[in-house]
């Protein structure tokens, strides 16, 4: 069962197609990746989804049925890049607000956010105004927010910039933990060691379109080129052949790409017919990193302005 | 409808308990009971005394010219310009022999300006003795001619106008609707600029803050800018009335704490002066005007002064919350881009005065039936009496039309403008998000 189901949605702006026909959809549960260069289209993605904008065309289906922006926005939690709150507004009072603006009861309310406030230890922070907080707890306090009211689908861009490692942390298993309670989450960032560790699914968009959809291991696979690394007691003398090319070696290994038409047997029994003596043979998958690179790199550093008609 | 409630609550609360707006709110009433108070006791109490000096060769004055409370006129022999001031004179008044074309001049020599009024009051003697002098000469009996002098037309009659439409007949005072016209048009003139100003900025804080899309992904647009409109409009009809329970309370302990004094005072310069033909007006004035003021048509003035306040605001909010979702960090763009509110407002204020003193002028009426000038000039006209019902009807349903139109344009705008970072708008831009479909 998909929570989100987007069809051919687009949106253009006066002079650019932010997002051309994109589609996909997010399997409930699960912790899904966004991803894109600056300017690919994802916070203008993750607007309509969160029924900022409307889209020019296409739909978006929320636990199956047609998305209703009055009605469904109160089981979205978003945390936008842009974070933001009233400075001079007590930061208690504050978290109250915007928990009765998704629909809270005040009782429900305060008891979430003395809740969560006891979690991230920031009871002391109540009466406070936000200007008084560093970036790093704005940050916290921001992400509470956001959480409070259990929403089903929970957007976070970028949720760990500007904070240390320790509190990094502890918000990155509070995601963990939410998502095992059952909460999907949209995690929209270009930090691809992040996305490894925490996403399942991935959709990396660039120029308003989309150009990869699946699961990390998935498109792993998908994007490998078959490359291997070789490990040996003592490294063969080089020989030719046009069953694979060596790209690289480092104390006792090689790596070797192998050639087209040729598989991983081919290759071993290569060696062990010139008598290597092989320790270790292991496929190297590429990182996130790497598919993001070379899949973005084809096109044009920054998105240049273009005629929409 | 309970997030709107929401907004409006916090737009409310926050500012209503913001320590500038306890401030504003109680101080001004002081300062305002305060300024006429302080007006009114220096004006009976410390009036300039002048002893003037008079060199009158032909002797047709000194029988002539009547002391009063504030001019003393003295004639002493050896008196002259350069030596008045030794002698205790504030002034030395020089009437030549002959005086019979405009070649001659009466000189009135001081080391000051003795005012306005009190030019005015030696001259209104010199000139009541010429012609004394002109009705002696012609062989006017003295006696008839005192029984004359002392007639005091305000005695005899009282003038009033009357304001006739069909049937319905009412009594005006064009000095004191002028009065009550043209105060309420200047207060909603200040209130749309302090109250708009606060939305304005209120939606900058918004946007600057970036909370804007925190907020939206919660809340419509629409919601959240009537929601701050609402509560703004809320803490201006606190503050009103807070203001006019203050000054209506301080005014009339002030009243009570000064009448008798006032009364008394009133009453010898009654006696003393008003024969004299010169009178310190100001305290009549204040016993006279209050009696007056009550007499106002304030059953129609009040309910219409409110719907104006309000109207006018929810009128001019909108506009005023448009622009504050299109400027990005620079105040200057937020002068430039608010000339187009300003404008009519100011213009408004300028018909006013114009419709405070000539309600039924075209101008006036022209000027309070068009919803972008109505609240102000509406407001100047209204306390004559004299606006037919129909204009104030239509006037009304315009202005509501219109605040309903200026509402739904605003919010095309500020639904696109809160969202957008680092880019100037412009007015052709804004334009064009008026006729996008949504």
């Amino acid at each position: 069962m998909d929570i989100l189901e987007l069809q051919n949605l687009k949106k253009y702006y006066a002079t650019q197609k932010a997002v051309d026909d994109i589609s996909f959809s997010i399997p409930k549960e699960s912790i899904f990746g966004l991803l894109g260069p600056n300017g690919a289209g994802k916070t203008t993605l993750l607007r309509m989804i969160t029924g900022i904008f409307y889209p020019d065309s296409g739909s978006i289906l929320f636990e199956g049925k047609k998305f209703d922006p009055v009605k469904d926005i109160l089981k979205i939690g978003y945390m936008p890049e842009e974070r933001g709150l009233y400075k001079k507004m007590k930061i208690g009072e504050q978290a109250l607000y915007l928990a009765m603006l998704k629909g809270m009861s005040r009782t429900d309310a305060v008891r979430k956010v003395k809740e969560w406030f006891v979690k991230f230890e920031m009871q002391s922070w109540w009466n406070k105004k936000v200007d008084d907080l560093s970036k790093g707890m704005s940050q916290k306090l921001q992400f509470v927010i956001t959480v409070l009211h259990e929403p089903r689908l929970l957007i976070l861009d970028e949720p760990f910039s500007g904070l240390d490692p320790v509190n990094s942390n502890l918000i990155k298993e509070e995601i963990f933990k939410l998502a095992q309670k059952g909460t999907t989450i949209i995690f929209s960032t270009h930090r691809m060691e992040q996305v490894e560790e925490i996403c399942d699914r991935i959709v990396l968009v660039n120029m308003g379109k989309k150009i990869l959809d699946g699961s990390v291991k998935q498109i792993k696979q998908d994007c490998k080129e078959n490359i291997f690394k070789v490990g040996f007691e003592t490294i063969p003398q080089p020989f030719t052949n046009n069953i694979f090319e060596i790209a690289g070696s480092k104390d006792n290994f090689l790596t070797v790409k192998i050639n087209d038409g040729y598989n991983p047997a081919a290759v071993l029994q290569e060696f062990l017919t010139r008598g290597a003596s092989i320790i270790s043979f292991n496929e190297i998958l590429p990182s996130l990193n790497d598919i993001f690179i070379k899949k973005v790199e084809d096109t044009k550093f920054s998105r240049q302005f273009e005629k929409v008609n | 409808m309970k997030k709107i409630w929401l907004v409006i609550r916090r737009e409310y609360l926050t500012r209503v308990r913001n320590k500038t707006f306890i401030l504003s709110t109680i101080l001004l009433p002081l300062f305002f009971i305060g300024f006429i108070a302080a007006s009114a006791y220096l004006s009976i109490k410390s009036v300039d005394r002048e002893k003037i000096a008079v060199e009158d060769n032909n002797g047709i004055f000194k029988n002539s010219f009547q002391s009063d409370k504030v001019i003393t006129y003295e004639f002493p022999p050896d008196v002259n310009a350069g030596n008045f001031k030794e002698r205790g004179y504030s002034a030395f008044l020089k009437i030549p022999n002959k005086y019979d074309s405009k070649l001659d001049s009466i000189s009135l020599i001081s080391d000051k300006q003795l005012g306005i009024t009190a030019e005015d009051k030696i001259k209104g003697q010199i000139n009541a003795a010429i012609r004394d002098k002109a009705f002696l000469t012609n062989n006017i009996n003295k006696k008839i001619l005192d029984s004359i002098n002392a007639i005091d037309e305000e005695d005899l009659y009282k003038f009033s106008t009357v304001i006739k439409q069909g049937d319905k007949t009412a009594v005006s005072n064009s000095g004191l609707s002028y009065g009550i016209g043209f105060g309420s048009g200047i207060l909603i003139y200040i209130t749309l600029f302090i109250y708009g100003a606060a939305v304005m900025r209120g939606v900058m804080e918004e946007k600057m803050n970036r909370i804007a899309e925190v907020i939206i992904s919660s809340v419509k647009p629409f919601q959240l800018m009537m929601g701050k409109i609402i509560g703004i409009a809320a803490v201006g009809i606190t503050q009103l009335l807070i203001w006019i329970v203050l000054i209506v309370g301080l005014s009339s302990v002030a009243t009570t704490i000064l009448s008798p004094d006032t009364l008394q005072h009133a009453q010898s310069i009654n006696t003393s002066v008003a024969a004299a033909g010169a009178n310190n007006t100001a305290a009549l004035n204040f016993l006279n005007t209050k009696n007056e003021i009550l007499q106002a048509p304030w059953a129609l003035i009040i309910p219409c002064f409110l719907f104006y306040f309000i109207a006018g605001y929810l009128f001019y909010a909108s506009l005023f919350a448009a622009v504050g979702s299109v400027v990005n960090e620079d105040p200057q763009e937020a002068q430039s881009l608010m000339l187009p509110i300003t404008m009519p407002i100011i213009l408004s204020f300028i018909i006013m005065t114009t419709a405070a003193g000539k309600p039924d002028s075209p101008i006036a009426v022209w000027g309070s039936l068009i919803p972008f000038s109505s609240p102000i000039v509406m407001m100047a006209r209204i306390p004559s009496g004299s606006v037919p019902a129909w204009q104030i009807s239509v006037s009304m349903i315009s202005l509501v039309a219109g605040f309903v139109l200026t509402t739904m344009l605003a919010a095309k705008i500020y639904r696109t403008g809160i969202l957008l970072y680092g880019k100037k708008v412009t007015l052709k831009e804004m334009g064009k998000w008026l006729f996008r479909k949504s």
